[in-house]
């Protein structure tokens, strides 16, 4: 079979399709977003049915997808590493529950954070969860060890975490496929209680999950994606995992590699496999993308001999992204630089787009808020975040998923007051309703401004299930009626805009602007498929 | 055979069209091949790039090391700049001479044209006035892909063909404007580069 050009994120989702998947659960989130979209376009999964559509949040996607393994079918649920904190809950105790239908949990971490607010490494989660953690070193493993991790859960009824960074996501190279398989049929979990985790049956299950660990270290164990390589010189042993291995190999393009190296892809870690390369050698350097999980295990609280080497005693950065530059200078191997960037190369951040309603939105907060000073605008996750940067410096605060809202509240009930929430439409049905009805149950004096574009903008323009519902929901959960308001962000509308925010910010209690107008990304692509098609 | 590309613009611009279309000739041909992307955040109007790799062995590492790129492409003349340390020491960088504005401390366009002149191997080319000439001010990208394509070591023929192919769903016109643009881009690099 001849080979596909994919992203890291879209051989993970042909591995998936081709697995005989049945539904792809995920809420956008860069670099994870591709999946689904891949999925999405797919005439595969059309033909098959497979269930694709985007989820309001992460925690939604993860328990739909443990309703699907509870009817015996495969299915991937996508998400950011940040994603994974609002599903834990789920994630957890489906590692007590165990699963039916394979069940694969997707996680894209951001070292570097490229596009996130932290660089949290889900390995530990999939530690802390005692899960098998799967991580690919290339497109072609991500291909294969999808493929192969919907046959493991399966096996050993256990979820498996895919675990990839931004750089093997986002980057394309070739991969050859598997035959296709078919859906499963259904069939429930030969124990009708398996799902049921009242305390009793908890502790039963907990204790039978614990007994798969030695199994599960096994397969770690034998598996060919832990691989020992041999090495004459026996001064270091390195031991690179994920796509750092590729950083180590790239320092000996065309030379044989002197070192011993384990290549670890596949986690619970690979104990013998490690003890022998810790034997062998007088050295070990550990190279991993992400935080030093591998590294801490190894050294445990008390090892002073200077032995293992690694991010932990600075032979690597403790933070960041690792490249075959960061890894030459761990190897003591010379770095040859081009030219140094001239002076004048200033910096070029990102920004609203020419055009965006998000603009006119922030010029008209800005007038209203001048009068009460700075540091009374919190805001959230989204292309508004960027309202943070000159020129605008609207907002104050941007930490999570919704907590604008809860925020500007806590800082109200302080005595900050007025206090002003600005959130996206998207972000606001991810995890913005239960705050704002936090909001109304307390009422508290809060200000809540929905920035709504009709998408999901920064991921790219996915669906928003806002989509024309923002006043009613508001209602709904209890702001009155007469405080929640409807402008346009136009130019030409300022005026009349600023007057209405003002009087919302000075009425003492719970109030929501909505200032709608599409996303001009999303608005010119559509124009855009107009014409050709008018043509 | 290894060529390792760094592809430079700003987020909007269509470096990775230019990618897709290198991409696409060069799976045809049966090399390897690797590619980095930015998506997200960056894409909002900021610096992107991408790094690029093609080899006729296979590729461990999805970025380039410094001191090692052939090539630098940029469509935006300081951003041309920004990846200099990648530049292998006989490495070409061919950029737009066009600035693209969106930042108030932009610098002085003479100053970074002198820059751009201090690297002995270069090509700098207005895309931007050769494809509205020719019809197309979208393709400035594919200009300066022409202009890349005497260093790429693939058949300029098999580019052509790429961009039929990526281009068909948008009609014949659209395929060749995207032709003409790059055959000018590459014309003009063919013409300027013995002067260097």
């Amino acid at each position: 079979m001849s080979k596909l050009l994919l992203l890291g994120d879209e051989a993970i989702a042909q591995a998936a399709l081709d697995a005989g998947l049945s539904g792809i659960y995920a809420y956008p989130g860069t670099p994870s977003t591709e999946i689904m979209e891949y999925i999405q376009r797919s005439k595969q999964a059309a033909e098959g049915n497979v269930h694709r559509i985007w989820s309001t949040n992460e925690k939604t996607a993860l328990e739909t997808a443990i309703g699907m393994s509870y009817a015996g079918k495969r299915s991937i649920v996508c998400m950011k590493h940040v994603g994974l904190n609002v599903a834990a809950d789920p994630f957890m105790n489906l590692s007590i529950t165990g699963t039916n239908g394979g069940l694969v949990i997707l996680i894209a971490d951001d070292p570097s954070m490229h596009s996130s607010q932290n660089e949290q490494d889900s390995r530990f989660f999939a530690k802390f969860a005692m899960i098998p953690c799967f991580e690919p070193s290339n497109q072609q493993e991500a291909y294969d060890m999808t493929y192969k991790a919907f046959d493991f859960s399966e096996k050993h009824r256990v979820p498996v975490m895919l675990r990839v960074t931004t750089r093997l996501a986002h980057s394309r190279a070739g991969v050859t496929r598997k035959e296709v398989r078919s859906q499963n049929e259904i069939s429930l979990h030969p124990n009708p209680k398996q799902f049921i985790l009242l305390p009793g049956n908890a502790r039963v299950f907990y204790k039978e999950a614990l007994a798969k660990q030695p199994k599960l270290n096994e397969e770690s164990e034998n598996s060919s994606f832990n691989q020992y390589f041999d090495g004459k010189d026996k001064s270091l042993g390195i031991i690179a995992s994920g796509i750092a291995l590729n950083y180590v190999k790239e320092n000996f393009v065309n030379k044989e590699i002197p070192y011993p190296i384990l290549k670890i892809t596949q986690y619970p870690l690979p104990v013998k496999k490690i003890e022998k390369l810790f034997n062998d050698c007088e050295k070990i350097l550990v190279v991993e993308e992400g935080y030093p999980i591998i590294e801490e295990q190894l050294k445990g609280l008390l090892d002073k001999s200077g032995k293992i080497k690694g991010r932990l005693d600075g032979t690597l950065p403790r933070d960041g992204e690792l490249n075959p530059n960061i890894v030459a200078k761990a190897l003591d191997m010379p770095i040859k630089e081009g030219p140094a960037v001239p002076s004048l190369v200033v910096p070029r951040p990102p920004a609203l787009c020419k055009g965006c309603p998000h603009i006119d939105s922030y010029l008209a907060l800005n007038e209203v808020m001048e009068s009460y000073g700075k540091g009374r605008v919190f805001s959230d996750i989204g292309c508004y975040t960027l309202g943070a940067l000159p020129p605008y410096h609207a907002i104050y605060s941007t930490v999570d998923m919704g907590a604008s809202i809860t925020m500007a509240k806590g800082a109200a009930i302080a005595g900050l007051v007025p206090a002003v929430a600005v959130i996206g439409d998207s972000t606001f049905t991810h995890s913005g309703m239960t705050s704002l009805l936090d909001a109304v149950y307390s009422k508290t004096p809060i200000t809540v401004l929905i920035l709504d574009n009709d998408t999901t903008g920064m991921t790219g323009g996915q669906d928003s299930h806002a989509f024309g519902r923002l006043a009613s929901i508001c209602k709904g959960l209890g702001v009155e009626e007469e405080h929640i308001r409807q402008l346009k962000p136009l130019r030409n509308f300022h005026e009349e805009n600023v007057k209405v925010i003002r009087e919302e910010v000075e009425y003492q209690g719970v109030s929501v602007i909505i200032l709608e107008r599409e996303c001009i990304q999303t608005l010119s692509r559509r124009m855009r498929k107009l014409k050709t098609k008018t043509k | 055979m290894k060529i390792d590309i760094i592809l430079a613009g700003v987020g909007g611009q269509g470096i990775l069209s230019i990618a897709a279309i290198i991409g696409t000739a060069a799976v045809k041909k049966g090399l390897y091949l690797k590619q980095a992307e930015v998506h997200g955040m960056s894409q909002r109007g900021g610096d992107v790039q991408s790094h690029f790799r093609l080899a006729d062995y296979e590729i461990a590492s999805d970025l380039i090391p410094r001191g090692k790129a052939d090539l630098i492409i940029s469509v935006e003349p300081l951003e041309s700049l920004r990846y200099l340390p990648w530049l292998a020491p006989d490495g070409w960088l061919i950029t737009n001479s066009e600035p693209f504005i969106n930042i108030n401390n932009y610098p002085k366009k003479e100053d970074i044209e002198s820059e751009i002149k201090k690297i002995p191997n270069h090509i700098m080319i207005n895309a931007d006035e050769i494809a509205k000439e020719l019809g197309m001010e979208r393709a400035a990208n594919m200009v300066i892909l022409g202009a890349a394509s005497p260093f790429i070591a693939i058949e300029f023929d098999a580019l052509l063909d790429a961009i039929r192919e990526t281009f068909a769903s948008k009609g014949e016109d659209v395929v060749n404007l995207n032709i003409a643009c790059i055959k000018a881009g590459r014309e003009f690099a063919l013409k300027n580069k013995i002067n260097n």
